[in-house]
């Protein structure tokens, strides 16, 4: 079956600093896919880069395919059918993300009229419709204000409703919860899983916090330094994680509940992009580190059906976790 | 047991808040009636939203600012008036480090001139020993002198907060208050900071209020968590048990939002409504047009912070003595 | 929406009552209005007349209220050169005064906005840093400099134009040509930074991420946001239409108001300063006032910010 999105060897350099070191990565059809890592790990500029987003210094190579068509480099209005009509993009910031001198109604209507065949009266009905959706109270009266008369959990609601305006294939949410409080992260999450149930969409959640993406999501992309190191379903990927570096953001995640221990904190920061270490990017903070690591950059091999993993230290560290728990 | 260190009786704090130039004046009750008390070489963790007063709770104590009504002692002595001799002494023995250490920092200076700055505003040792003594802070926070030479600029943002920290640390202080000095950190940073903080804590028996939004680094660092909601602790008691079995409906929504790995969402609880406004808290219980479980009382009545059972306090009128609890 | 415009006319009022207190004061300080206008040599009995005459043995607030009322009247005094009401001689000469500022600042708008807005678009491109360069020449270069420098090449040197004076059309090519490019050079830079700022918000990358055309994310996103500020500045350019042009006036002999004020400030001719300072004040204050009225309009946080307050 073609992958809904295959994106290969993806590559971004900003004034010939690699930010984006080859990443591959595909999407089926309905499946809700996290993208975990710190800032700067490339979780962000995948997409921006796959949408033809960044800024235009940015150096962009590899190929991103949607249904099979190549849309990397794709003329501008290719592109713009395909942004917001296939693949929607929601953002961290939600109250920056809208245009703070136009109406709701506008900047909905704006998306509607771009993607779908509706005119006049339909138009105004659809957003409307569609703010409902997204759970705004008193649709009608609320398209006609602005956006900072509303609160941040409301005004991410109307980008999700903006989103979804065009019946897109992907949704990419890209931090979404991120600068919201722990309860209105709860309700934007629930509206994310219900909205996606429906509407049958498939997703991209890119969050730095693997709470978020491990409840939310199918399978799990794990970014360091602007590549991906493992890939896993969730459940198995916090479970038995094999990368050392997705072993030490999840064992520096602290407890809920259980007994406490004591957080295995990762030595070192994320390296430099405009130094980045010859060899794997992670050795200079690894705990496995081997000779060999420095020698070459591990690509990502297949270990299981379903996991893939670039370490060359896999079956050690794979040992080294078991070892821990069996102590 | 000794006498706590910190003891806030029913301090409150009410901001006017002025829309444009003519506007109404609103009044904010950022604080309303919290009471604490934080026993030497513990930590009290203190959760909440945005809006919930904790930061504000936070200056408070610290003496940063004067509470409406309610008084502050520390080590049994009443909190000393701003700007004075005095005032200065107890200052020396309580510090503050915030979220944002590039803000707390100067770009100008290098950073191990930061560290020794407390030094010599207190006069702490002869010149010699200062410089010492900022060798031994950068040891302390796990950094090299030569991390110390360096402008803040320079550092990354653990680094940046390390030196805060350092310098937090300078005049030996008793008690530290924390305003989420991790969350604009990554996980793997964040880590080393949490570990660095409960390491020095045990080493030099501090005391720390620790403010947090995050109830995963709240409950990791902390003896005790409060819980506040609009100004006032809605929830206290020990941290593993109250993140085990959290009694108030908010304390509950809050624990049950906190996304886990390996559990997947069914059975959370999910608030509808929009976070509370400080400006219009709702009467009677301030929780109550959110809460699930809400009675007719909720809406008139304010339900106290009581005991009920063990070591935790509820303020919810549905939430009442050990019957309830052993029926949960 | 109301509130927000009527705190902005009171202060607009305040602001004008404030500038004519200060020009009465300043007034009374210069000396004695009766000495100055009979001179030192009259006789005691004519100035005690003259001070009858005109007020000036009333109490002070009474004189403070009269100079009010006087003002509302449009009695600025008269000229002390030809005795002619201030007013009168000011008023003629503004059509002169526009008939310079006012094409200038429709060309400093034709061109400074555009050309800030497309510096932006292609911002590091060679005609972006082209029209920089223009700028910070335009904005540097101090206006007599450039007059002088137009005169040398286009009169002197070409001898196409004349150098000075107001008999013709071709007369006002110059004067205008050099009001128009140093605004020009101001109004690109600010516009080019304003609109780099807004084509930097995260709003304008997700209206691309909608889909929408780049052209109309240029147009009905970023340009709405970006004329807040530049009309900041437009409104500061129309405050200065009636009296902007001091300097090129006296350059190019060209008989507008800002002549006229170089003039009375030599002869000392204080009832012909203070009526340009007042209507100099005035214009500035309506000015601003139709600037705060445009961001009402265009700004929407603003609007509702005056309506909840």
């Amino acid at each position: 079956m073609t992958p809904l999105v295959s994106i290969e060897d993806l590559r971004v350099a900003f004034n010939g600093v690699p930010v984006l070191r080859g990443v591959d990565i595909a999407l089926q059809k309905g499946e809700a896919v996290g993208l975990v890592g710190e800032s700067g790990s490339g979780k962000s500029v995948t997409w921006l880069a796959a949408l033809g987003l960044l800024p235009r210094h940015a150096q962009v190579s590899g190929s991103v395919r949607l249904d099979g068509r190549q849309i990397l480099g794709a003329p501008a209005g290719e592109l713009d059918q395909v942004r917001g009509g296939r693949i929607a993009m929601i953002f961290q910031d939600p109250a920056s993300a809208l245009n703070p001198v136009l109406t709701i109604r506008r900047q909905l209507c704006e998306a509607l009229v771009l993607h779908r065949d509706l005119q006049g009266n339909a138009v105004k009905a659809e957003a409307r419709r569609l703010l409902d959706l997204v759970g705004i109270p008193d649709a009608g009266r609320r398209l006609e204000a602005y956006p900072h008369e509303f609160s941040g959990g409301q005004v991410q609601r109307i980008m999700i409703a903006m989103a979804l305006a065009g019946n897109p294939d992907l949704l990419i949410a890209d931090e979404p919860t991120t600068a919201l409080d722990a309860t209105i992260q709860a309700q934007i999450l629930e509206l994310l899983s219900t909205v996606r149930r429906e509407l049958g969409m498939a997703m991209v959640l890119i969050s730095h916090d693997l709470g978020v993406v491990a409840e939310n999501c199918d399978r799990v992309a794990v970014m360091y330094a602007g590549r991906i190191v493992e890939q896993a379903p969730s459940i198995q990927l916090f479970a038995d994680p094999v990368h050392p570096y997705a072993q030490g953001l999840i064992g520096a995640l602290p407890p809920l509940d259980g007994p406490r221990r004591r957080l295995t904190a990762i030595p070192g920061t994320v390296p430099d992009p405009a130094h980045m270490p010859g060899g794997c990017a992670f050795a200079p903070r690894c705990s496995l580190v081997a000779e060999a690591c420095g020698l070459a950059a591990p690509t990502l091999a297949p270990i299981a059906d379903d996991r893939s993993v670039a370490c060359i230290r896999a079956e050690a560290s794979r040992r080294a976790l078991l070892g821990i728990a069996a102590e | 047991m000794s006498s706590p260190l910190v003891e806030v009786s029913a301090i409150s704090r009410t901001y006017a808040m002025r829309s444009g130039m003519f506007g109404r004046a609103a009044a904010v009750h950022a604080v309303d009636g919290v009471s604490l008390t934080i026993a030497r070489g513990q930590t009290l963790g203190l959760v909440g939203e945005s809006g919930s007063g904790k930061s504000t709770t936070g200056r408070l104590v610290l003496g940063l600012e004067p509470p409406d009504r309610g008084a502050v002692r520390f080590d049994g002595k009443p909190m000393t008036a701003l700007g004075t001799t005095a005032w200065r002494a107890q200052r020396a023995r309580m510090q503050m480090i915030f979220q944002d250490p590039l803000g707390a920092l100067d770009r100008r200076l290098p950073v191990a001139t930061q560290i020794r700055e407390p030094l010599d505003i207190h006069g702490i040792g002869t010149p010699a020993m200062r410089d010492d003594r900022v060798r031994e802070l950068l040891r302390a926070v796990e950094l090299t002198p030569a991390h110390g030479a360096r402008y803040p600029g320079a550092l990354s943002g653990g680094q940046r907060q390390r030196i805060v920290l350092a310098r937090a640390l300078a005049t030996k202080p008793d008690f530290l208050v924390c305003d989420e000095p991790v969350s604009a950190l990554d996980v793997s940073i964040q880590a080393q900071v949490v570990n660095l903080l409960c390491d020095l804590q045990a080493q030099l028996s501090l005391t720390l209020l620790f403010i947090s939004h995050d109830l995963r680094v709240v409950r990791q660092i902390s003896n005790v968590v409060a819980v506040m909601y609009l100004g006032r602790i809605v929830e206290i008691g020990s941290a593993d048990d109250l993140f085990a079995r959290p009694e108030h409906p908010y304390t509950q929504a809050l624990v049950s939002a906190s996304p886990a790995p390996g559990r997947r969402s069914a059975g959370r609880i999910v608030l509808s409504g929009d976070p509370p406004n400080p400006a219009a808290r709702p009467a009677g219980c301030a929780f109550h047009p959110r809460c699930p479980r809400a009675i007719a009382r909720c809406a008139s009545e304010v339900p106290a912070l009581s005991a009920v059972g063990g070591d935790r306090q509820v303020a919810c009128h549905l939430v009442t003595g050990a019957a309830t609890r052993d029926a949960a | 929406m109301g509130r927000y415009f009527a705190v902005r006319i009171g202060r607009a009022a305040l602001t004008i009552v404030l500038v004519v207190t200060f020009a009465f004061i300043v007034l009374r300080l210069s000396g004695d209005p009766a000495l100055m206008i009979l001179g030192p040599e009259a006789p005691p009995e004519v100035l005690a007349a003259f001070r009858k005459a005109w007020g000036l043995d009333d109490p002070i607030w009474a004189q403070y209220f009269d100079y009010f009322g006087a003002i509302a009247r449009g009695e600025l005094g008269r000229s002390m050169r030809d005795g002619r009401p201030a007013i009168e001689l000011v008023l003629e000469r503004i059509p002169a005064t526009l008939a310079l500022t006012l094409p200038a600042f429709f060309f400093k708008v034709a061109l400074g906005v555009p050309a800030g807005i497309y510096a932006a678009l292609h911002r590091g491109s060679g005609i972006d840093r082209a029209v920089m360069m223009t700028a910070v020449a335009g904005f540097t270069v101090p206006s007599f400099v450039l007059a002088l420098l137009l005169v040398l090449v286009f009169a002197v040197q070409l001898g196409w134009l004349p150098s000075g004076g107001q008999d013709s059309w071709r007369h006002a090519i110059l004067p205008i040509a050099t009001l128009s490019l140093g605004g020009a050079a101001v109004l690109a830079r600010f516009t080019r930074s304003a609109m780099l700022e807004v084509l930097g918000q995260p709003y304008i990358r997700a209206a691309s991420a909608k889909g929408v055309p780049w052209r109309k994310v240029v147009t009905s996103h970023a340009l709405p946001n970006a004329a807040i500020p530049t009309v900041t500045i437009l409104g500061f350019m129309v405050g200065t239409l009636i009296a902007g042009a001091v300097v090129v006036e006296s350059v190019f002999a060209w008989p507008g108001v800002g002549r006229l004020l170089v003039v009375a400030v030599a002869n000392r001719d204080l009832a012909v300063v203070q009526c340009i300072l007042l209507l100099v004040a005035m214009t500035m204050v309506t000015s601003n006032l139709i600037v705060d009225f445009l961001y009402g309009f265009l700004d929407p946080r603003l609007r509702s910010k005056g309506a909840h307050a």
